[in-house]
């Protein structure tokens, strides 16, 4: 494996002291190519990705990145830090009562000053990039409408742009596809996996669908109980493993 | 198996009768305390439709002469007491109204701030408010327009306080996840979600202000109320009338255009 980018610790998350939600994660995440965390719901999946952004704040351990550790930064550096991690979220979390070119530009809130956010005056190269992205996403005729007046698949493809727009050297992916039909869920990992395989950006994705996971990912990471129980390439991955991470085996 | 078992169901237990009975006896003797409290005299409750019927004849026909240009002027300037009162009540609010929204300000202790001062602007009547101003700036609009917009801070700042509590907080993650500040999380991710409470809100309380700045002149704080404060102490009343009637016009007009504007704003 070349140069991690992403080196976990000894992370441990405790909602509520005593009973932790991760018990001690170390993990690292390469340079390239989606990696998979799969298990059942519950298990500290979204929690994990959560640290690495400071959604939510880690209990104890670190979060090695850039050669900054994301689990002590603070303020100005924290947010520095947050505009080099993309996210796309389960429920899109668009804004929708802005447009869909606003939607994407709100990838760039971390580099642009206040008063150009205000006066909508972006820079002219953001612009671009902003419709380049959404030709890539294929929206290019939806810029102007708003973000209300999307389908589930279309909302998460201004979730990607939006991701990308922040030119992120990682990209978290929390339950993307959970929220799609199947068709569209494949669709949107199959234009996820493209677009950063394209910009050789390195992708953390939580997924509940196995088959998925196997199709795109280069790794998978199986959790259970707050630890990770597998780590490996996708056809290494069998149904023990399986009826290890979700329990029982007569679904499988 | 014979199920000769039957099983019974109230809607309430013992307990919950008993306390829905005594809320019942509660509100009976409070309805019997308080009219024995304020004593109506029979006497002047039966001539009270004579006395009304007088009032109304005294009225007739209104004196429409005499609305330009002193009714008017008066007119406008509650208007003007009533627009610029609220927007400096709703620029006084906001901040209270961030302060109150328990998913934007984090302290226990800055939310029952946030939240006494807003209950405090709205405990006192602007009526009370007016008096107050009219005795730091002396009579005149100025004391009319602090009055409106002090009792509109409580107002205002609660309706937003609670719009901005069920903003989702979703899109505000998305964008805390972009590197944005606490500022441009505020503009690009709360304010849109809150923008058509935040006009609603706005345009109602320019409404009911309209109808508050009326009386203001009462007590000396300015507007059509001063003219109307004239005429009934000099029993003029067909002046009473064309003022009440100037009143009701515009609070009609001020309604529909309210009304007109919040049914777009979704």
């Amino acid at each position: 494996m070349t140069q991690p980018i992403l080196e976990i610790r000894g992370l441990v998350k405790e909602y509520q002291p005593g009973k932790p939600v991760l018990r001690g994660i170390d993990l690292s995440i390469g340079a390239q190519g989606i990696t998979a965390i799969i298990g059942p719901s519950g298990t500290g999946k979204s929690t994990l990705l959560r640290c690495v952004n400071r959604l939510v704040e880690p209990t104890q351990g670190s979060i090695m990145m850039g050669g900054q550790d994301l689990a002590r930064l603070r303020g100005g550096a924290l947010r520095a830090a947050r505009r080099r991690i993309g996210m796309v979220f389960q429920e899109y979390n668009l804004v929708e009562r802005l447009s869909v070119m606003e939607n994407v530009l709100t990838g760039r809130l971390g580099y642009v000053p206040l008063w150009r956010a205000w006066l909508r005056r972006y820079p002219r190269e953001d612009l671009d990039r902003a419709f380049a992205l959404l030709d890539a996403v294929g929206l290019p005729e939806q810029a102007t409408r708003r973000a209300d007046a999307l389908s589930g698949g279309q909302r998460q493809r201004v979730g990607i742009a939006r991701a990308l727009m922040q030119s992120p050297a990682l990209l978290l992916a929390d339950e993307p596809t959970s929220s799609l039909d199947p068709k569209t869920a494949v669709e949107v990992m199959e234009l996820m996996a493209r677009l950063t395989g394209e910009a050789g950006v390195p992708v953390i994705v939580n997924i509940h669908n196995v088959e998925l996971a196997k199709r795109f990912a280069v790794r998978i990471i199986g959790m259970t109980g707050g630890r990770v129980v597998f780590d490996g390439p996708p056809d290494a991955i069998s149904n023990d493993h399986l009826s290890e991470i979700y329990g029982g085996e007569d679904w499988l | 198996m014979s199920a000769t078992l039957h099983r019974e169901w109230v809607r309430h237990t013992p307990g919950q009768r008993l306390g829905r009975f005594l809320v019942t006896l509660l509100t009976v003797a409070a309805l019997v305390w308080a009219i024995r409290t304020v004593e109506i005299i029979p006497e002047f409750l039966t001539d009270a439709p004579e006395q009304m019927a007088d009032l109304l004849l005294r009225m007739w026909p209104p004196d429409l002469g005499h609305y330009y240009p002193s009714v008017h002027a008066a007119l406008m300037e509650t208007l003007h007491i009533a627009t610029l009162g609220t927007i400096l009540g709703i620029a006084l609010a906001m901040p209270f109204a961030l302060m109150a929204a328990r998913n934007i300000c984090r302290s226990a202790i800055l939310n029952a701030l946030a939240q006494l001062v807003l209950v405090s602007s709205r405990s006192v009547n602007s009526l009370v408010w007016a008096l107050i101003f009219v005795a730091v700036f002396g009579p005149g609009p100025a004391a009319g327009v602090f009055a409106i917009a002090f009792r509109s801070i409580g107002f205002v700042g609660k309706l937003m306080a609670e719009a901005l509590e069920e903003a989702h907080p979703g899109p505000v993650e998305a964008l805390t996840a972009t590197g944005a500040s606490w500022p441009l999380r505020m503009l690009k991710g709360v304010w849109p979600q809150v923008q058509p409470a935040f006009w609603g809100v706005a345009l109602f309380r320019w409404d009911i202000n309209l109808r508050e700045s009326a009386v203001l002149g009462l007590v000396g704080a300015g507007g059509i109320g001063v003219v109307l404060d004239d005429a009934i102490n000099f029993f003029q009343w067909e002046r009473v009338a064309t003022i009440l009637l100037a009143i009701l016009a515009v609070v009609l007009l001020a309604e529909i255009l309210v009304t007109r504007i919040r049914a777009r704003l979704l």
